[in-house]
């Protein structure tokens, strides 16, 4: 393949609810530091939610901070983070060959909440209805918000995916890579989730919203006890480019993106389906042309439901038998469902095992579900690795959205 | 309730929606366009709080009023005296 066409990662940003860098995301990952609390939420008490703690004001004024959306904060956030990463020469960027595809599970519910409450204190009124409420509820808005900030001219907007949106926000910069319509793609997932009582709600009456009495083991996928997911905000934004505009400018080359599938279970609103899950693996390996043996690293999707942890488990089953030096993980267990950011986040938690050969575990298991055992999986504590140079990232969602990335170590 | 409170009332509000702002140097006798960055939509929070606030509607057709601080002074006070708005 031509250089022009081979699509690298040269940045990374992101906010995660244990780190606001790579550097301390993956320290937190290796160390088996999560970080959940219990915070409360309107009409509900109090709920365990995954909460970043990244400053607002860095890189916003408190103007917008006041008149967007806490996506558009994380957006903007985890791409100035990453082209700072990148080492990219923005100033002389030519902005109208810049792209932003960002994931996300939802938007606008946050806003449309607020304003209900908001006109409630008014006899429902709605001439109190504020007029901000729909550029924050607009689909495109956390995308807009990083164009507006970083004064970007092409083409924004969000991929709506459910929560296999972050691999979905990056499989559309790389395509759009590829098809030539940018130079420099910022391309991953956001989330705003936690901030909405209506997302809590709804996973607490369809049986899947975590409760525990530690808020930081609330999250076990695997687990025999899991009892549902801990919803978290968060995001991951990446810059990617062609190969050969990353050398031209000497990047440093974080991985490449070699292999990637979305497809449709075509079945069931939440129940995933293995099947059309092993299907998406495999189409995405033979994209990148590698057989599964080759894999060193899947990072699993699951989400600590009963029912959705067993389904991915048995489809990795059907993909990945004899694969001795293959290794699966989870990072849910630390940060939670991080919805439009999750694929994102993960990719990136596992990333840094290109360099150091670490492979964070899966925390939280104190008894394995036997339905969920794969050989393999990475429990509690970290394993070495060998020359890991393949991870893979599953990442599914409501309605039966399936998406597989597959990002290899840079090799000339 | 003079002219001066409610053109500290309308600075207040000012201060809320662009609180990156410094307003210790704003000129009452001139545009608040020319002197702060405010936008359209700026315009409709300072509306929007005098609604919520004070109970004082402000019709479109009237947006023009509030340009300075001294406009805002002239156009509400007796908006304000008829709410019989108390200071606190």
């Amino acid at each position: 393949m031509e250089d022009k066409d081979r699509i690298v990662i040269t940045g990374v940003g992101l906010t995660a609810p244990n780190g606001n860098t790579l550097s301390e995301y993956r320290e937190h990952l290796l160390a088996g530091q999560g970080n959940i609390q219990r915070i409360p939420m309107r009409y509900m008490n109090e709920v365990l939610a995954g909460v970043c703690n990244f400053d607002t004001n860095k890189y916003q004024k408190r103007k917008e901070v006041r008149n967007g959306t806490r996506a558009g904060s994380i957006g903007i956030y985890c791409t100035r983070e990453a082209i700072t990463n990148a080492g990219i020469d923005w100033e002389n960027v030519d902005k109208s060959r810049v792209g932003v595809y960002v994931g996300i599970t939802e938007h606008g519910n946050v806003e449309t909440e607020n304003e209900v409450h908001n006109i409630s204190q008014f006899n429902y009124e709605t001439k109190y209805w504020t007029h901000h409420h729909n550029p924050r509820t607009v689909a495109n808005n956390p995308a807009g918000e990083i164009t507006m900030n970083l004064g970007i001219t092409g083409p924004h907007y969000t991929v709506g995916a459910a929560c296999a949106a972050g691999n979905a926000g990056i499989i559309q910069g790389a395509q759009m890579l590829r098809l030539n319509e940018v130079d420099i793609a910022i391309a991953g997932g956001v989330s705003e989730s936690i901030q909405s009582f209506g997302i809590f709600a709804g996973f607490k009456s369809q049986g899947a919203l975590a409760e525990h009495e530690n808020p930081n083991q609330a999250s076990r996928p695997f687990d025999s006890s899991r009892n549902g997911i801990v919803v978290s905000e968060g995001g991951a934004l990446y810059t990617l480019e062609r190969l050969s505009d990353a050398k031209k400018r000497g990047a440093e080359i974080l991985a490449e993106v070699t292999g990637y599938c979305m497809n449709s279970d075509a079945k069931d609103a939440v129940l995933p389906d293995p099947q059309r899950q092993a299907e998406c693996i495999n189409k995405a390996l033979s994209m990148a042309k590698l057989p599964a043996s080759r894999v060193n690293i899947v990072s699993t999707h699951a989400t600590a439901t009963p029912m959705g942890d067993i389904q991915e488990c048995q489809g990795l089953r059907n993909v990945f038998q004899n694969c001795p030096n293959t290794f699966f993980n989870n990072t849910k267990s630390y940060i939670g469902h991080a919805m439009g950011a999750a694929g994102a986040l993960e990719l990136a938690g596992n990333l840094s095992s290109f360099n150091d050969n670490q492979i964070h575990p899966t925390i939280n298991v104190d008894k394995l579900d036997p339905e969920c055992e794969l050989d393999n999986l990475v429990l509690n504590q970290p394993r070495e690795g060998s020359n890991i140079d393949v991870i893979l990232n599953n990442s599914f969602g409501m309605l039966g959205i399936n998406s597989v990335l597959i990002v290899q170590k840079y090799t000339a | 309730m003079t002219k001066e409170d409610v053109k500290k009332i309308v600075l207040n509000i000012i201060g809320e929606i662009a609180p990156d702002e410094d307003l210790t140097q704003v000129k009452s006798g001139l545009r608040l366009r020319d002197q702060l960055e405010l936008d359209s939509m700026d315009f409709l929070d300072i509306v929007m709080e005098l609604r919520k606030k004070y109970g004082i509607e402000v019709p479109e057709d009237d947006y023009s009023r509030l340009e300075s601080l001294d406009s805002c002074g002239e156009y509400l006070h007796p908006k304000f005296m008829q709410k019989g708005v108390a200071l606190a």
